[in-house]
């Protein structure tokens, strides 16, 4: 899938015309629906209630098929995310150490819980059964920076990194 | 039938069908397996595990329903220990569905309940807590069912009932995994999706997860009393089991019958409530001084005989007319035409077919011998390539485009031909966007296409029928270029859809009002007729040339002679042989004049030289087209009696109105429009005060010097074998089969599909050459709109019936008119704005709704809403052979108010 992160924001015109482009070359493959909504997840950064109707239009399918697979995908998600993506991870090496109290503060600070994302859009947070740092538990990862023995009092200058 | 093979199981031999369906063929054999998520009409799931077998000898257990029989197969069905595992797997299902069944509607009738009790499941079992999501929310935005997840047991059934039985795909699963909940559309509510109310989900739910809303808290199915009987809805004439209590309509089920094969729409289903309106008429009403006043039948019979009478002394036979209904009885219709024909001595009797098929009757008759559909409504299943031209048949016949849908998912090639973008055409391969009015030119397209590449079916034409040579002359001016030119079809569309036709093996022509309400609607209709004949494509199963009818009973009110040119049958008025088998059966003589039609007997009673009119059951203050022109004519009756269940907006301008019963309300027959007889049962009590159609006919004949005397329907049926051939073996000890004409006689099994082998009712089928002449009205400056008119799904012809029903008024509940959103833009009007429609005949106000559904430059307004009467703007303009209005296509302009 072509990586569009670093181009500047698109008009939703501009999104749209990309998106039908990339369907109309694809949408006579039989099970193409999943590839076009990472497509179309790529573009528009989430898969609103709009996007998923152009699809179901687009590819001539109906449209609680298409929701029948967005809800199942952990993957598409149906809220916009914020800039930055915070997971905590809660295996057992994180969670023995401490990892629910980190997730605690970091909802109570940021006002969301697991899947939310901040009216700012600053942050949104997940959580992960183990990203096989159990050596720096807790641990927690923002976009793709690993912040290791993680603690309550280290949250504040950690998310300053992050605008 | 396949093969029976020997299956042990459990120790026993028994014979099961290779290849079937194991599950379905166990309980065939008498095993009463259990299953939850299994159901026949569609495809299986294997969710549930509750069918499981085991192979002898082998370790695991496999889902019967997901499995074909085999010989040998040696099983395990009843064992304890299968039995053991399904009681495990029924208290976990359990521990996810909430018990309230002690208030559940669908108690008694709850296939998880009696799984339940069969298998004696502890439902205060704490190895099994029962821990549903409370906080899961009743799902009830849909105007006529309700979702209830707490009780979903996630079987799959309403979700493939919804795609694979009625082709619509409205819900799916969403959440898949531990929260998976059905989802309707984009956001999981009925009423936002584009559910447009079927209910088939409800019918198929073994739980009750899926209700009907109406029916809640009214009676549980062993309450309730249970009787079939035929929709009185529209022509498809599907079967329904109408629930009951205390003379009260509960809920309705299809029926598993050849006609529907279970399937209903959204009125079938739920529409049945205005026969319980307090707007109903109880008591025959006499106008005096402009104001109605209650009188008693005696009294209004008595007058309507007397003012007649005079009429037909003072002023002659020809001065009076009927009009009969295509929502009444067979028997009904053959007592009514048969008063107007014996009683006032004249021919002029019609009814609303001549405003919907007369051109079909006229076209077929020519071409094959016999104006009905020739195939079956199922039979589009098996089509493989179905040709749907001016019908839009999701919407007039939901039930029919079911058939059309599931032909299309087993790779049948659909090809829609309609100006307008229809339902259907999400699912055509090609949708052919031809300009109002051009469909001769279009049909003769592809036959030159199917002529010249030598698609066409030699033997057939050679052996079949007459007239080729004279009629290839007329389609080879037809050239590709230059209809295309005429149509605005692109080329490739006309060679696609001509090679697809005349190569299928088996191809249908559907058609309906776009073919036939035009000023050259017989023209259409043997064009058809045509392209069936060149292609070879009729007299065999899933092939043939299919006029769906509009009204449920418009096929038998055209059968049983309520026509102003042929008796019962279509046995022709002016055949002498035919006038003297009348005469000699009716005791009395009879006019061998054709009569004169709907149309012609308005414009007679503007002219004022029709004096009264009888009408029973018709509403042409709505249905007919040039509405000031009909209010103008039944102004000027001098006498004009209405019989009906509604003060309708034609009854209001009657002399005498004589209250009738509704079709729940009677015994009788109607034919579909596959030519099928179907009873008509008595499921209500009548109202008090009302009588039965036949009845009132029979009463004011007696009061008119013709005494009969029908004790029932029945008595009728039994004159109407006599005298029509083609009823002739369609006797009353016989209605229940439902039998399809011709069926002569009590040994003959009725005719599923006609003109077998290439045997035309006319001998051989005749080719006619048809030019292309455009409509009668054409945009110009003044007017530069073209107007057609329809029907819309939720509502019903005039809308006397449907528009008292709160569900369908729920989805819409007032006219409209489609436009463009180009042409909006350029009138700078905005979607729900109130606009000016007018036409050289008329103006209304109504609501704007902008759609892609048609093209730049069109309007469509449905019919049925007498407060925007799109028949106001309407062209009586006559088709000179069937003398049907072109109701299709009109000149009108929108002007922004």
């Amino acid at each position: 899938m072509a990586c569009i992160c670093n181009e500047k924001e698109l008009t939703d015109e501009q999104k749209y015309k990309q998106l039908k482009e990339f369907i109309d070359e694809n949408k006579i493959k039989e099970g193409y629906l999943i590839p076009i909504l990472h497509r179309a997840q790529a573009i528009f950064g989430y898969l609103p209630p709009e996007v998923q109707n152009f699809v179901a239009k687009e590819m001539n399918v109906s449209i609680s098929m298409v929701t029948g697979v967005v809800t199942f995908y952990s993957y598409f998600k149906t809220f916009p995310t914020g800039r930055h993506t915070i997971t905590v991870c809660l295996g057992t090496a994180c969670y023995v150490r401490g990892a629910k109290k980190i997730l605690e503060a970091l909802e109570e600070k940021l006002g969301i819980h697991i899947g939310e994302t901040t009216e700012d859009r600053r942050f949104s947070m997940g959580v992960q059964r183990c990203l096989g740092a159990c050596g720096l538990a807790p641990v927690i990862m923002i976009d793709k920076d690993i912040h290791g023995r993680m603690s309550v009092k280290k949250l504040e200058k950690i998310l300053e990194l992050y605008k | 039938m396949s093969e029976k093979v020997k299956v042990i199981v459990d120790g026993n031999e028994v014979y099961l069908r290779k290849g079937e369906n194991l599950l379905k063929e166990f309980r065939n054999a008498g095993y009463d397996v259990p299953g939850l998520c299994f159901y026949e009409k569609v495809s299986p799931t294997g969710s549930c595990r509750l069918c499981v077998f085991k192979r002898k000898g082998a370790q695991k257990l496999e889902t019967s329903c997901t499995t074909t029989v085999t010989e040998g197969m040696d099983i395990e069905l009843f064992t304890d220990e299968i039995e053991e595992y399904r009681k495990g797997i029924l208290n976990l299902i359990l521990s996810q569905h909430k018990h309230d069944c002690m208030t559940c509607d669908k108690s008694g009738d709850c296939e998880l309940e009696t799984l339940a009790y069969r298998y004696h499941i502890d439902l205060n079992s704490e190895i099994y807590p029962n821990i549903y999501d409370k906080t899961l929310k009743l799902e009830d935005s849909s105007p006529v069912l309700q979702y209830d997840p707490q009780k979903c047991i996630k079987c799959y059934i309403c979700i493939k009932a919804c795609d694979e039985i009625q082709g619509k795909h409205i819900i799916d699963m969403a959440y898949r995994g531990n929260n998976e909940i059905v989802w309707a559309g984009l956001n999981g509510k009925w009423g936002d999706s584009d559910c447009d109310g079927c209910g088939e989900c409800v019918q198929a739910c073994p739980v009750g997860a899926l209700l009907p809303k109406d029916a809640i808290g009214k009676g549980r199915t062993w309450e309730l009393e249970k009787v079939q009987t035929t929709c009185e809805y529209c022509g498809v004439g599907c079967q329904l089991n109408i629930y009951k209590k205390d003379n009260e309509i509960i809920k309705v089920e299809g029926v598993d019958a050849p006609a529907n094969e279970g399937r209903l729409c959204v009125k079938g289903r739920f529409a049945h409530e205005y026969i319980h309106s307090p707007e109903r008429i109880t008591t025959p009403l006499i106008k005096e001084n402009g104001e109605f006043r209650e009188a008693s039948w005696d009294e209004a019979l008595d007058l309507v005989a007397k003012k007649f009478m005079e009429i037909k002394q003072k002023f002659g036979p020809d001065s009076l007319a009927g009009l009969s209904s295509a929502k009444c009885t067979n028997e009904e219709n053959y007592i009514f035409q048969k008063f107007i024909r014996t009683v006032f001595g004249t021919n002029n009797v019609d009814h609303c077919a001549r405003l919907c098929h007369a051109s079909t009757i006229a076209g077929l008759t020519k071409a094959f011998g016999s104006g009905a559909m020739t195939n079956t409504n199922t039979g589009f299943k098996d089509s493989d390539c179905i040709f749907v031209i001016g019908s839009n048949t999701t919407e007039a016949h939901p039930v029919i485009s079911t058939f059309i849908k599931n032909a299309v998912k087993k790779s049948a090639v659909l090809i829609v031909a309609d100006p307008r973008k229809i339902d259907l055409t999400k699912y055509a391969k090609v949708h052919l966007q031809q300009k109002n009015g051009t469909d001769v030119a279009l049909i003769n397209g592809l036959m030159h296409i199917i002529y010249k590449e030598k698609l066409y079916a030699k033997k057939f034409i050679e052996e079949h029928t007459e007239g080729f040579d004279d009629f290839v002359k007329v389609i080879e001016k037809y050239t590709p270029e230059k209809v295309s030119e005429i149509t605005g079809v692109p080329e490739e569309k006309l060679y696609f859809t001509a090679r697809a036709y005349a190569r299928a093996k088996n191809a249908s022509i559907v058609f309906s009002m776009g073919i036939t309400q035009h000023t050259t609607g017989t023209d259409n209709v043997l064009s058809l007729a045509n392209l069936a004949m060149i292609a070879g494509q009729i007299g065999r199963p899933a092939t043939g040339v299919n006029p769906l009818r509009g009204q449920n009973n418009v096929q038998g009110a055209c059968d049983l002679g309520a026509l102003p040119n042929v008796y019962t049958g279509y046995q022709k008025v002016d055949d002498p042989a035919i006038q003297q088998k009348f005469e000699k059966a009716w005791g009395v003589k009879l006019d061998n004049k054709i009569g004169l039609t709907v149309i012609e007997i308005m414009s007679a009673a503007s002219e004022g030289k029709l004096k009264g009119l009888y009408v029973m059951g018709e509403n042409p203050m709505v249905s007919d087209p040039n509405l000031n022109h009909v209010e103008e004519a039944l102004k000027k009756i001098e006498f004009l009696v209405v019989q009906d269940i509604f003060l309708t907006e034609t009854a209001k301008f009657a002399n005498v109105v004589l209250p009738s019963r509704g079709a729940l309300e009677k015994d009788g027959t109607f034919t579909n429009t596959e030519r099928r007889l179907q009873r008509v049962r008595k499921v209500l009590e009548p109202l008090e005060g009302t009588k039965d159609d036949w009845e009132i006919v029979q009463l004011i004949s007696n009061r008119m010097d013709y005494e009969k005397n029908y004790k029932d329907p029945w008595d009728i049926l039994r004159e109407i074998n006599k005298l029509t051939p083609i009823y002739g073996g369609i006797r009353p000890e016989r209605i229940d089969i439902g039998l399809q004409w011709p069926c002569p006689n009590n040994e003959h099994n009725g005719t599923p599909y006609l003109y077998k082998d290439g045997n035309f009712s006319r001998g051989k089928g005749s080719f006619t050459p048809v030019d292309f002449i455009p409509p009668a009205e054409i945009p110009d400056e003044e007017y530069p709109f073209i107007l057609s008119t329809g029907r819309i799904l939720f509502h019903y012809h005039t809308g006397t019936m449907s528009r008292k029903v709160n569900a369908l008024n729920s989805f819409v509940n007032t006219g409209y008119a489609e436009i463009s959103e180009a042409d909006c833009k350029k009138l700078g009007i905005n979607d729900g704005e109130m606009v000016k429609i007018v036409s050289r005949r008329g103006e209304i106000i109504t609501k704007v709704k902008i759609s892609d559904r048609v093209c730049v430059g069109s309007v469509f307004i449905p019919f049925h809403f007498a407060e925007a009467a799109a028949n106001r703007l309407t062209n009586d303009a006559l088709d000179p052979k069937a003398k049907i209005p072109e109701f299709k296509v009109a000149a009108c302009n929108i002007i922004k108010i």
